[in-house]
């Protein structure tokens, strides 16, 4: 299988695909663009697939390798792989998607075909953040990601969207910007290459190393986000139509945590012995902090919002104590947050389509009107809380236990997320759906119809298909993630 | 009497020769055509152009040919820039065709008639190897473009603008000759050769030579329009007919890159220590002044104005760290990068303004930022061009920005200026807040004015083309780099 060039297909699939709905111009043409926008959608999925079904799950170096010159007089390649960290989040990716493409049906009436083109073409970027085993290669998908939500946020978005589209634009421009010039600094010193794999070897001296990880620390930091630089998520989140929540929430979220993996803790090693301690307080503020900034919104997607800068704390604190456990729960949790995250910011739309209103107060007694709803919603609730058997509970355990081994504090402050989670996931949970009917919108509320049905089914499916057999995804990642830790043992001073 | 008259070696001049001639020949023509069929000059001049272009293929040797008692060089580098100042001059024609012939008080032989003698300027400044021809050259561009500012007679922005970049233009000239006096004091030659021997040996008076750097300089940074001597930049933009702004803003920049080159890295390298400083303060003073500036315009040549600006002060970057305390390994890749630099920003430029001249219309310049307001609902197809000028001149890849401020950035990195890379791409953060601004009105506001856009299909076909490179040559950036590389190669 792996003869075919299966990650430029799984990147150039829906790039293609979204100039081709492009084409399809005016809004005469919708049905035909949407219809379009799907095909390629599921084409760019399929084409994944054999990512899954033909990697060997016991190597933990780069499969699907596809190598060719692309700008040679600066040694830049058209470099791709994956590993079993970055295979699971070009699925996750693809099928987040299909996801999207199916969220915005009805919603989206307005330049139909350019709303769904840029989420094709973002897609497609972002599949190319996760293969790229070329530094720039990683730059220029990294960057480029950026228009396409840009042009989503600012079109389609709510009523402060400008704000928001350039405070995440700018946000974002910032932390990579410093980035490319770390990556500059490495070019040279690594005579002339700008291959990832080959910065993973490169010798450099604590001083440089400590450089060079702010420089990775600021941009990843500001696309994870971490706590103090998260301000722009919330903005993002809430101006965002439900189509750009749900990819920024899970995808968007996961390239900067991507990015400490495959840059900070391979490339600066000793830098991230030495830093971790700033980064793993980081997260704690981040899982304490805003897991109660979270508890006190009255914005359901502000709410999710600031829950999702929790889950990340979590990732990123599972990162940095540097054991499989650890990361391996950091991973998991990062395809988990994918669907619960996805699905909470679809629920979310799913009501304000209907009442147009995002706030707590506006809502109450939903399950009166909308039962099958208000049972699926509940499932992602209390994933999203990390209950046992749902998925987020299995990232989260792990970490937790991880961090016990490191330090019972921090796996003390770590644990306090369960409860958090719990509280301002379920409190937000009681005050939309139970209760009595709250006013007249929510009287005339329709339950879901077949399409958002088929929507949460999907995710609930996947949501419990990790919870209760997580094995396929920390099989996959164990061989890669035990590569990386050996490796980030390695001391590179000399 | 004529024993030591040589016949100079008239092919490396061919292209000037014939482009002087066609110059003269299209004035006499425009004596005897009616304003009603100005065609045929636009035809005669685009014809010019694409002939000149041949004969410069045709004649090009890509050996350094000098000539006219080593007053005129013709190397590589000069064929490189030559083929792509021809190529911005008939792509500024053609864009600027619709507007003219709507506005039939500008629509003048002179107009045709003045470019072609601007290009010849700047082909001669591409070419020269002595101070004399490249003040030659320079002052034929220079007077060409004051009496084009001026073109709308009616217009007191045009006039005003005309009366500023003329003075203005007439001090910098002068600051520029007094310079060249002072090397001639110093070495006793006019001729950049032997100037960079002379130096070379150190036989000269240190003291006078740095006086004349200054000056020298301080002329070059007037032509570049770079902080602090960039004041007529705005004025000019916005006071010029849009075609003109459009001339001033593309191919002039390929000839001042030409003069720096020949002046400060084939004349003064030896003094690199001494200019390095100087134009490390403008590059850095032009980004923040320029990106920052730019910020409160609300008309689009304005903004595009301190945009040059800082793109100027980009391009320094990548002179600057040629030589670095001697070290001369990194000076092909800097002085290249700062070569595709040149070029990227001259496509990008064109196509801004492209887009300006086919929003225009008869009464309407299209120049306020509002009028962009909800292009995407107007055009799509052309709010898309615009969109991918803008975020390439952002710097945001898969554009040819991109690549232009990586080029230059790495050798920044690599000459050891870590610091100045960090403010560099510090400013272009800066920068990318206006170039978004205009994404922003062109796509999340509504539109304000609905009527359709009426240019005929050549502009639309070249702006798409345009806009295209600017994408394609992104995402395949390494043929240009390389000829530039290749270029410099063969030149230095």
């Amino acid at each position: 299988m792996s003869n075919y060039p299966l990650l430029s297909l799984a990147i150039w699939t829906p790039i293609i695909a979204g100039f081709v709905v492009l084409l399809t111009g005016g809004d005469r043409n919708a049905p035909l663009a949407r219809m379009l926008a799907l095909l390629g959608a599921v084409a760019g999925f399929l084409v994944t697939i054999p990512l899954w079904t033909g990697f060997d799950v016991a190597q933990g170096g780069m499969q699907f390798v596809e190598l060719q010159g692309w700008i040679p007089r600066f040694n830049i390649n058209y470099h791709l792989g994956v590993d079993g960290i970055s295979m699971l989040f070009v699925i996750l990716n693809a099928f987040i998607t299909i996801i999207v493409v199916a969220a915005g049906w009805e919603v989206i009436q307005n330049k139909v075909a350019q709303y769904m083109a840029a989420f094709l073409i973002m897609s497609g970027l972002m599949n190319g953040i996760f293969s790229s085993l070329d530094g720039i290669l990683f730059y220029v998908f990294f960057e480029a990601s950026l228009i396409p939500l840009y042009l989503i946020i600012g079109v389609w978005g709510g009523a402060n969207r400008v704000y928001a589209a350039f405070k995440f634009f700018l946000y974002t421009l910032f932390g990579s910007l410093l980035f490319l010039v770390a990556q500059m600094y490495l070019f040279f010193q690594s005579n002339g290459s700008f291959s990832i794999l080959e910065w993973h070897k490169l010798p450099i001296e604590l001083g440089p190393q400590i450089w060079i990880f702010f420089a990775f620390l600021i941009a990843f930091a500001v696309k994870v986000p971490m706590w103090p630089v998260h301000t722009w998520l919330p903005d993002a989140h809430v101006e965002a139509p439900t189509g750009g929540s749900i990819v920024l929430a899970a995808i968007g979220l996961k390239l900067g945590a991507y990015g400490f993996l495959r840059f900070s803790l391979p490339i600066v090693p000793d830098a991230a012995h030495e830093l971790s301690g700033l980064v793993i307080a980081l997260s704690l503020i981040a899982v304490v902090y805003i897991g109660f900034v979270a508890l006190v919104q009255a914005d359901m997607k502000k709410l999710v919002a600031y829950s999702s800068i929790a889950h990340m704390g979590f990732v990123t604190l599972g990162f940095f104590m540097f054991s499989a456990l650890a990361i391996e729960g950091a991973l998991v949790q990062m395809i988990s947050h994918g669907f619960v995250s996805g699905a909470m910011f679809f629920c979310i739309g799913v009501m304000y389509d209907r009442v147009h209103s995002r706030q707590i107060a506006d809502y109450g007694g939903v399950v009166n009107t909308m039962p099958k709803f208000a049972a699926l919603f509940m499932l992602f609730s209390m994933a999203n809380a990390g209950l046992p058997a749902t998925s987020g509970f299995v990232g989260e355990f792990m970490v937790i236990l991880a961090a016990v081994k490191f330090n019972f504090w921090v796996a003390f402050l770590a644990a306090t997320s369960l409860i958090l989670g719990a509280a301002y996931s379920l409190w937000m949970y009681k005050r939309v759906i139970f209760g009595d009917v709250a006013n007249a919108h929510v009287a005339e509320l329709s339950d879901i119809n077949a399409r958002e049905f088929a929507i949460l089914g999907v995710l609930a499916l996947c949501t419990l298909w990790m919870g209760l057999y997580p094995q396929p995804f920390t099989e996959v990642m164990h061989a890669s993630v035990t590569d990386l830790l050996r490796h980030v043992a390695i001391s590179k001073i000399q | 009497m004529f024993d030591n008259f040589v016949i100079p070696d008239f092919l490396p001049a061919a292209p000037e020769i014939f482009l002087a001639t066609m110059a003269m020949f299209i004035l006499v023509v425009d004596l005897f055509v009616k304003d009603s069929r100005r065609t045929i000059v636009f035809v005669l001049t685009q014809l010019t152009l694409i002939a000149c272009a041949a004969i410069q293929l045709y004649t090009s040797t890509g050996e350094i040919t000098y000539t006219f008692s080593n007053m005129f060089v013709d190397d590589m580098m000069a064929d490189l820039l030559k083929m792509f100042v021809y190529l911005t001059m008939i792509m500024v024609m053609f864009y600027s065709r619709a507007y003219l012939f709507e506005r039939p008080n500008m629509n003048k032989g002179e107009f045709y008639v003045l470019a072609l003698f601007a290009t010849l300027g700047m082909l001669v400044m591409i070419s020269a190897n002595n101070f004399v021809t490249i003040y030659v050259g320079l002052e034929l561009l220079s007077l060409s473009l004051y009496a084009m500012v001026a073109m709308n007679r009616d217009s007191l922005a045009s006039t005003e603008a005309a009366m500023k970049y003329f003075v203005l233009g007439a001090l910098a000239s002068g600051m520029l000759l007094y310079g060249m006096s002072m090397i001639y004091g110093a070495t006793g030659t006019l001729e950049i050769t032997e100037i960079a021997e002379s130096l070379y040996r150190g036989e000269t008076n240190k003291t006078v030579l740095i006086f004349g750097l200054v000056f020298l300089v301080s002329g070059l940074a007037f032509k570049l329009g770079v902080v602090p001597f960039h004041m007529w930049i705005p004025d000019v933009y916005h006071g010029a007919p849009t075609p003109v702004t459009l001339l001033i803003g593309s191919a002039p920049k390929l000839a001042a890159f030409a003069i720096v080159m020949r002046l400060l890295v084939s004349g003064l390298i030896t003094l690199s220590q001494d200019w390095q400083g100087m134009l490390i303060i403008l590059s850095v003073l032009s980004m923040a002044i320029g990106n920052l500036a730019a910020i409160a315009q609300t008309n689009l040549k304005r903004m595009l104005a301190y945009s040059a600006i800082s793109h100027m002060g980009f391009m320094l970057l990548g002179i600057v760290t040629g030589v670095v305390s001697g070290d001369a390994r990194y000076a092909l890749n800097a002085y290249s990068s700062a070569m595709f630099y040149v070029i990227a920003y001259v496509l990008m430029t064109m196509g801004a303004f492209g887009v300006i001249l086919l929003m225009s219309r008869a009464g309407f310049e299209a120049d306020q930022l509002d009028d962009y307001k909800g292009l995407n609902k107007r055009s799509p197809w052309f709010a898309f061009i615009m969109l991918m000028i803008m975020f390439s001149m952002a710097g945001v890849p898969f554009f040819i920005g991109f690549f232009a401020k990586f080029s230059v950035l790495q050798a920044v990195v690599a000459a050891g200026y870590l610091w100045l890379a960090i403010v560099a791409v510090l400013f272009s953060l800066i920068g990318a807040f206006y170039y978004l601004r205009v994404v922003k009105l062109m796509y999340f506001d509504a539109p304000e004015d609905e009527t359709p856009i009426s240019t005929g299909m050549d502009m639309r076909i070249l702006i798409s083309a345009n806009g295209l490179a600017v994408a394609i040559l992104g995402i395949f950036p390494q043929v240009i780099m390389s000829l530039c590389a290749y270029a410099l190669l063969r030149s230095l």
